[in-house]
């Protein structure tokens, strides 16, 4: 506008002067009336061209501030939630665990036992190795905040064998003060350290021989647990659990009151920036009732024993984690180890007749390191040992077998992370769990997760 | 036997509280950058602990014992939001047994409810990467971002400790003050900058980008979260041929390797920019945070400067 203005000005002015030029003999007196208007018409257009800066100046303010205003609404409305508004807005989070395995042994796992521990027939089958192809624990877990008071998660998980069961199924309080945390319904218990974890988060195909061998792989049970977290600025909890104890090395019973109990105590911290470690130690009290497996008894004959009595489980673990700085983005080192040790004391029913007494103190260890070499590349070492101990089976000492071997394995492990959220793995293994059977394994394995983001747990 | 106890049990708790950190606002900041606003906002009334430094890389944190014990102990947890946190802070809060610092009561503080987020996806898939359904979440990478943060975290700590409103508001308005003048500083320092082309390695400079008015040509990443390959290297390298870059720029916690392998064929310098607090010896606070960040691109860009 201002630009149209002026060069109106420019021609106006140019004007008069073209026609001078035209016309020498025009009156001074025109000429100056001319002069006289032009000034009157520059300075009228001075005025009105001030009068249009000013209100540019004013409308560019407007301007600035509508798009102030704008921003903010923009704002304001990018940040309303965007969760949807239909019936569904409240679905929880649902994440799925795919798992698959193929399984190469050099030595036939048909009536695979650890040679000196006793498994009854279901936690066995759950251990026993298979050959070939096989699905392995797929996981469909459901989880969201029932309310201000509680949390709720479920865990479904398909077997190879096609069966379903429930291996979480639980309620937490998430607003009890002071460090406490409450937890009821079915759920893996809190002792050693690879209990509580689901075994898509374990670093090797198959769980240690000495969880195989005290808790059948993995210890869940329906009950409460309590947990506290000190208020100090170690790392300190404590927890305790009350449950029915059904699971090996528990029975189902019929009684009220509780059938297992647990205790236990964490402690954890970092060192520096790079090394964080935890510490825990623990103990599991069951009450099998006719726990019974099967055994070949000294003639060589099959036979099924059952025990009856009181089992206590204690367990020592530690974990040591270590990454440049705390990113474990390129490298990072793992050392885990874990020392288990089983009294069970009371009565075995020889092939379910000859009552005698039972007390055995079995024990084993493992201890494995994993090494990050790469982003997406680990590779990890486990070694473990058995120690079948004494047992004592009084008056059927001459009819029984005990053993004297220490069962063992290594393991080597590589696996391969695209991303959060899938992995693959190859495990070789030198399995002697049984006695005169060296067994070469080698397994290939995939762990997808799709759904819910997963959890970092240390 | 109880009273031997019970009389260390209750000097260790008394010592505890003798402590500076229990009288003061015990504050959880998820990242740095949240630790130095808090700590601008709260002077000595609260005492912070940073859930990681600038050398970590938010996303990929455990839920480790001395993170746990923290959020026990924590009045107020100050995040980034927008999934930045999904994998290790819903299981402090779920096993840390402290009401305060469950999301929606006032003791939970997300810093990208208070600004506007880019990069909002309109679906998202894993096979996209990393992408975050609530935007882009390294918000911290504009400093006006900060200022707004600011205003909400002053408002929140007066909720969450009454007692001290007004101290904090007051340190809210002088910060404010000091904040506005280093952004508009800030600004003409960097107007150069404008228009610049850079490369990223990790899409995290989004926020950065949109208040200096830099053009991102390329990521290294093939996809968010994804490392960089060496095919996709490539192809960035290819791209810089045809659309020179002046810098590439990664923050302090990322692998220096793709970076340093493009800067070397391309002959532009590889930056490595603080990002957050801590990230560099310059950026000691929010304020040398940004000196830093401008300083560095600007170098970065007189360094490139009549080669391209």
């Amino acid at each position: 506008m201002k630009v149209c203005s002026i060069s109106l000005l420019v021609a106006l002015i140019a004007l008069p002067a073209a026609a001078s030029a035209a016309a020498p003999a025009t009156a001074d007196a025109d000429l100056r009336a001319l002069r006289d208007e032009v000034a009157r018409m520059r300075e009228s257009y001075e005025k009105r061209i001030d009068a249009l800066e000013q209100r540019l100046v004013q409308a560019e303010a407007k301007a600035a501030a509508a798009e102030s205003t704008a921003t903010k609404a923009e704002t304001a409305a990018a940040n309303q939630p965007s969760v949807p508004v239909g019936s569904n807005a409240f679905n929880p989070n649902v994440s799925l665990i795919l798992s698959g395995l193929y399984s190469n042994l050099a030595r036939d796992p048909t009536g695979y036992r650890i040679t000196g521990f006793h498994l009854p027939d279901g936690p066995l089958g759950d251990i026993t190795p298979q050959r070939g192809f096989s699905l392995m624990e797929s996981e469909l877990g459901i989880s969201a905040n029932v309310d201000q008071l509680f949390y709720g998660a479920m865990n479904f998980s398909i077997h190879p064998d096609n069966t379903v069961s429930t291996e979480e199924a639980f309620i937490q309080t998430t607003s009890l003060p002071q460090g406490l945390t409450v937890k009821a319904g079915r759920y893996f218990s809190g002792i050693g350290y690879l209990n509580e974890q689901h075994a898509h988060a374990w670093d090797f195909v198959d769980a240690p021989l000495a969880y195989q061998a005290f808790l059948g792989g993995q210890f869940n049970n329906d009950g409460l647990q309590l947990r506290w977290l000190a208020p100090t600025d170690t790392y300190l909890e404590i927890g305790a659990e009350l449950g029915r104890g059904a699971h090996y090395p528990g029975t189902g019973r019929n009684r009220n009151g509780s059938g297992a109990s647990a205790l236990f105590a964490h402690l954890g911290g970092d060192v520096g920036a790079s090394n964080s470690w935890r510490a825990g130690l623990s103990q599991l009290s069951t009450a099998p009732q006719g726990r019974q497996w099967d055994d070949v008894d000294a003639a060589g004959a099959a036979i099924t024993n059952s025990f009856t009595g009181s089992s206590h489980l204690w367990i020592a673990d530690a974990i040591w984690k270590w990454a440049p700085n705390g990113n474990a983005n390129n490298n990072s080192f793992k050392l885990q180890g874990e020392y288990l040790r089983r009294s069970e004391d009371g009565e075995l029913a020889y092939n379910g007749a000859a009552t005698g007494i039972y007390a055995a103190t079995q024990s084993g260890w493992y201890v494995q390191g994993i090494y990050q070499f790469a982003p997406y590349w680990r590779v990890g070492l486990r070694s473990e040992r058995l120690d079948s101990g004494a047992v004592d089976y009084g008056s059927n000492n001459a009819k029984l077998l005990r053993p004297d071997y220490a069962p063992a394995r290594n393991a080597l492990m590589f696996d391969y992370n695209p991303s959060e959220f899938s992995r693959l793995r190859l495990q070789l293994a030198q399995d002697k769990s049984r006695q005169g059977v060296t067994d070469r394994q080698l397994f290939l394995q995939y762990q997808m997760s799709i759904g819910a983001h997963g959890a970092h747990k240390f | 036997m109880l009273q031997r106890l019970i009389k260390p049990l209750l000097a260790l708790a008394l010592g505890a509280c003798a402590l500076p950190s229990c009288a003061a606002l015990n504050i959880l900041a998820c990242e740095p950058e949240w630790g130095a606003l808090a700590q601008e906002l709260g002077g000595d009334k609260v005492s912070i602990y940073n859930a990681t430094n600038a050398f970590q890389d938010p996303h990929h944190v455990q839920a480790k014992p001395s993170l746990l014990v923290k959020a026990r102990n924590a009045d107020l947890v100050v995040c980034t939001g927008s999934q930045l946190e999904i994998g290790w802070l819903p299981i402090l809060q779920q096993q840390a047994g402290n009401p305060k610092i469950q999301t929606g009561q006032p003791g939970y503080f997300e810093a990208a409810q208070f600004v506007r987020m880019l990069e909002v996806p309109s679906s998202v898939d894993r096979s996209l990467g990393d992408v975050h359904p609530g935007g882009n979440p390294h918000i911290q990478t504009d400093p006006r971002n900060i200022g707004l943060v600011a205003a909400g975290l002053a408002q929140r700590l007066a909720a969450v400790d009454p007692a001290n409103g007004a101290y904090y508001q007051g340190n809210y308005k002088a910060f404010a003050g000091r904040w506005q003048a280093a952004i508009a500083n800030w600004e003409k320092m960097a107007a150069p900058l404008k228009g610049m082309n850079i490369v990223v390695h990790h899409k995290a400079f989004v926020y950065l980008e949109n208040w200096l008015g830099l053009k991102e040509i390329a990521a290294l990443e093939p996809k968010p979260g994804v490392e960089p390959t060496g095919a996709h290297l490539s192809e960035v390298l290819a791209l810089l041929q045809r659309q020179p870059a002046k810098a590439v720029i990664r923050a302090a916690y990322t692998d220096g390797r793709g970076s340093e392998w493009l800067a070397e064929r391309a002959k532009i310098p590889a930056v490595l920019l603080p990002f957050t607090v801590g990230g560099s010896e310059q950026a000691k606070d929010l304020f040398g945070l940004f000196d830093d960040t401008v300083q560095k691109l600007l170098s970065a860009q007189q360094t490139t400067a009549g080669k391209n």
